[in-house]
């Protein structure tokens, strides 16, 4: 058992089958999250039916989908209508890969681990756009085409982006580049006096672009192309697309959260007396609070039905309990590493569904103009400050 | 041993995917068999403890110019680009120059006798010292000018195309 | 080579529509692009022709009033005034005071339902998802007096010729004025989302303009005239059902372009509201009906009768030859003529900005198709 665990193998197979095991679920329950959240945006209530508070809405879904009839049309070029799904969600999982959860929480760390999660994200474009030709109808080969030219213009800046962080950083390996934060004391965001803001910012706006959400999401903007380069697609293959831009959402966050907020860092990772109130304490709370929430919810459930009001207990209980390992002293630095880590990116895909529930679209033009002539000479201006204030720095 | 094996999986997968795009009818298809070639390629840069190699080939070649050439295809004609059929007039002239590049590698391969088939070891980096590292030290130390040049020669055809695309509308 | 097509290479015909997210029911646009920029945009329209005029002609002048809130159904109420003011004229006859304030009061209700309607679906064809919630949730109150008033809540049938079959209910006016008084900080808050909204702005400013020669050219009507800087609206041109005592103002806008449109449709939603609270607090005693006998017959001849409804002109031609049926009703919708200029609108422009033009004329395709 112990040769097992040491294996030097163990860890990166472990964690890779967790995540290819486990992230249909967790993107299945972001849905849910971002329609609970979007409802609220929205004076509505979101999906209530299916469990209760809608907490089993994911999985009908997904069992609806896996049961639908797979539509191919006639004119398709059939075998490229089914390997382009496969590109999207082999390319998002792949640069799942490379994320590091904790300092040892990864499948594997490269030493140019950003560039080929840039790399996978640059394949992953050929799925939308083979998707949107094989389909051999209108509106998703346009859609495809808009969405591979966003994509190919928004690469530009967010490299440029995170080209800055690098610098900072001083390496492309991201276990590194969050103990480069460790060293540095700061969080990169805010590196520089304040110059690298303007890097995230940059990185901010084409994350968004680059995972196709809205005030950006025209390649499937619904109102003008139906469903842009997805239009053709249904039932599972569908699912594929929708499961790789889930991905891609995760892994643009983990990337950001990485390189310009201390990655698996607790807020002042050097200040120690805040170890234990933000380590235990804070984790502690909100899963208390998160039960508390879910206690109250079952009491109400209880005058509908005895099984939802259960369901709800249940899920509260589990909360509870999750919170309560961050007591155990065993597993706690590996487990508040992976919270911080979760924690950020949850805030980063919460804000990207609150701009979703705010903005209009923009129009192709000026997603391009703003692309093109805003962003890309902003970045390159920020490259060349932080490298100058970072060298002036150094010296 | 399993470094050879993967050489020959990459360097099959490179040259297949190459006769494919040559033999394809749908140049869309063709275009994807250069992906796959493409990969082949970034393969053998890996096997070489090139990562920095490998993640470039892959965003620049993929990413940005079979893209680029995915776009022409279809955006220049909608409906025609998947019964197009290739320029496979020249294969006279084609076949000459395979002809003669064989010929050159045979050459090669009959000089160095048994030794022409085994893989030369990479050179590893020193301690500390990654790809990325090592690479850019050279292009900005030794080989600044030519760096320099490429980079304008690239400036001029941005400019150029930009110039271009400008006095068409 | 395989065949040229009869297109220019780069030209591309693409079919919006009949079954389309952002055309507003069954509209189908035929649209010529080059590249992603419009040439030409054809409307094919009727696929939800239900020959209402003709149903007129075999129908008592009472039996037809329920027909014309299925035109555009969206204002049923103003539809259903326009016919009944209609009528009235040909017999010669006018509904009593009592009756034309509570018809203004649901007119204008009405209309302020209708733009709300617009501005959510509007507004999530441009992508912006939130605002039709909000929107919904007032409209909702407002269904709510209507169906509290007269029992249905879309198609409302809730006029009759010559005046009301139904009294102001009890607690109506209360219910008006909370409404009144809820509605106006919501207004606010559908500015605060959009009116300086970067993207918005973008978007709809020099986007579909319509100068007011166009306008004039094509008959254009309504908050579109308005926008292209036309002080032009019937309810004070030629006031009906008692508008000349009401203060109000007429907004308008000098571009005309789709930003314009909906700056002048949020003013009068406000300005509907103005109307409305002016006219809650005075509604006179009286009966609620005209001297009207049990079989309508009216006089041989014919009358045009137009009303400002909240999509523009809505007019009512009806040709009676002195039998209890109309010999010819002809409606002029103003979804109809005002969807005509979309061809000149949305030329030169983008495939984006053809939906938030759609959106902008405001067309239900009931009316569009009758």
């Amino acid at each position: 058992m112990q040769a097992i665990i040491e294996h030097p193998w163990f860890l990166p197979l472990t964690v890779g089958i967790v995540i290819i095991a486990l992230f249909p679920l967790v993107a299945a329950y972001i849905v849910l999250a971002e329609r609970k959240l979007l409802a609220d945006f929205q004076v509505r209530l979101g999906p209530m039916r299916v469990g209760p508070h809608g907490l089993l809405q994911p999985i009908a879904d997904a069992l609806k989908l896996l049961l639908k009839e797979d539509v191919i049309p006639a004119a398709a070029d059939r075998g490229l209508f089914w390997f382009a799904p496969v590109i999207s969600t082999w390319t998002a999982l792949t640069a799942f890969a490379l994320l590091p959860f904790t300092e040892q929480l990864h499948v594997v760390d490269v030493n140019v681990g950003l560039l080929v999660i840039v790399a996978m994200s640059a394949v992953g474009v050929l799925g939308i756009i083979i998707g949107g030709w094989a389909a051999n109808s209108h509106y998703p080969l346009l859609g495809a085409l808009r969405s591979s030219a966003q994509l190919v213009s928004y690469e530009v800046a967010l490299g440029l982006a995170l080209i800055c962080g690098v610098m900072s950083a001083g390496s492309l390996s991201m276990v590194e580049i969050v103990q480069a934060q460790l060293e540095r004391r700061v969080w990169l965001a805010f590196d520089n006096y304040g110059l690298m803001f303007i890097a995230f910012i940059i990185f901010l706006i084409s994350a968004i672009a680059e995972t196709n959400r809205l005030p950006f999401d025209l390649p499937e903007a619904e109102s003008e192309l139906v469903a842009g380069f997805m239009t053709e697609y249904s039932g599972l293959r569908w699912g594929l697309y929708f499961l790789a831009e889930y991905a891609s959402i995760i892994v643009i966050g983990g990337v950001g959260v990485t390189l310009f907020w201390g990655g698996w860092l607790r807020p002042f990772p050097n200040v120690s007396w805040l170890e234990v109130p933000l380590n235990v304490v804070f984790p502690l709370a909100f899963f208390l609070l998160a039960a508390l929430i879910s206690f109250r919810l079952s009491r109400r459930l209880l005058r509908f039905s005895r099984w939802r009001a259960l369901l709800m207990a249940a899920t509260g209980a589990a909360l509870a309990g999750v919170g309560l390992l961050f007591l155990l002293p065993v597993a706690h630095p590996t487990l508040s590493a992976l919270f911080w880590f979760l924690f950020k990116v949850g805030l980063f895909i919460y804000f990207v569904i609150w701009i979703r529930g705010t903005f209009p679209r923009f129009r192709y033009d000026q997603l391009m103009d703003i692309g093109w002539k805003y962003l890309v000479p902003l970045a390159m201006a920020a490259v060349l400050a932080n490298a100058l204030v970072g060298m002036l720095r150094a010296t | 041993m399993w470094n050879a094996l993967f050489f020959y999986l990459f360097a099959l997968i490179a040259l297949g995917g190459g006769v494919l795009v040559i033999t394809r009818r749908n140049a869309v298809h063709s275009a994807l068999w250069l992906v796959v070639s493409l990969l082949g390629v970034a393969g053998e840069f890996l096997l070489l403890g090139a990562e920095f190699l490998f993640a470039v080939q892959i965003i620049l070649y993929i990413g940005g110019v079979v893209l680029l050439i995915l776009f022409v295809i279809m955006l220049v004609n909608l409906d025609q680009a998947a019964r197009m059929r290739q320029f496979n007039r020249q294969w006279a002239i084609a076949g000459l120059c395979a002809l003669v590049v064989g010929a050159e590698i045979a050459y090669f391969v009959w000089r160095g006798g048994p030794q022409a088939f085994q893989l030369a070891t990479p050179v590893s980096a020193g301690p500390g010292e990654g790809n990325v590292e090592q690479l850019a030290d050279v292009l900005f130390s030794r080989y600044l000018l030519p760096f320099e040049i490429a980079s304008l020669l690239l400036l001029v055809a941005v400019i150029g195309s930009v110039v271009m695309a400008k006095k068409r509308s | 080579m395989a065949e040229r097509t009869y297109l220019g290479a780069d030209e591309l015909i693409l079919n919006m529509g009949p079954q389309h997210p952002s055309t507003h029911g069954v509209l189908r646009v035929v649209l010529k692009l080059d590249g992603e920029r419009i040439l030409r945009a054809d409307c094919v329209i009727g696929y939800l022709h239900r020959g209402i005029e003709k149903i007129a002609e075999y129908r008592t002048y009472q039996m037809f009033a329920p027909y014309v809130d299925r035109m555009d159904y969206v204002a049923a109420v103003s539809n259903g005034l326009g016919y009944c003011l209609a009528v009235e004229k040909l017999l010669g006859i006018e509904a009593p005071p009592r009756a034309q304030v509570v018809r203004v009061i649901m007119t204008e209700l009405n209309r302020i339902a209708s733009h709300l309607l617009w501005l959510g679906t509007h507004a999530l064809d441009i992508g912006a998802v939130t605002p039709l919630f909000y929107v919904m949730r007032e409209r909702e109150e407002i269904l709510n007096i209507f169906e509290a008033y007269c029992g249905a809540r879309l198609t409302t049938h809730a006029f009759r010729i010559g005046g009301l079959q139904y009294d102001v209910y009890e607690g109506m006016e209360q219910q008006v004025k909370r409404f009144c008084k809820m509605f106006r900080p919501k207004i606010d808050e559908y500015e605060e989302l959009l009116t300086e909204n970067r993207i918005w702005k973008d978007r709809t400013i020099g986007v579909g303009v319509l100068t007011a020669e166009d306008c004039k050219a094509y008959g254009v009507t309504g908050p579109l005239l308005r926008a292209a800087g036309v002080k032009w609206d019937i309810r004070k041109a030629q006031p009906y059902s008692g508008y000349d005592r009401y203060e109000f103002e007429i907004p308008t806008r000098p571009n005309g372009d789709t930003y314009d449109r909906y700056l002048v449709r949020i003013q009068e939603m406000r300005q509907s509201v103005r109307i409305i609270e002016q006219a809650i607090e005075d509604i006179p005693e009286g009966p609620i009906m005209a001297k009207v006998g049990k079989v309508i017959k009216p006089p041989p001849g014919e009358v045009y009768v137009s009303i400002e409804a909240p999509k523009g002109e809505l007019g009512y031609y009806i040709v009676s030859d002195g039998s209890t049926q109309p010999y010819r009703v002809r409606v002029r919708p103003p979804s109809f003529v005002n969807l005509q200029a979309l061809d000149k609108m949305a030329r030169g422009g983008l495939v984006a900005d053809i939906v938030a033009i759609i959106g902008s004329i405001d067309i239900v395709l009931g009316e569009v198709d009758r």
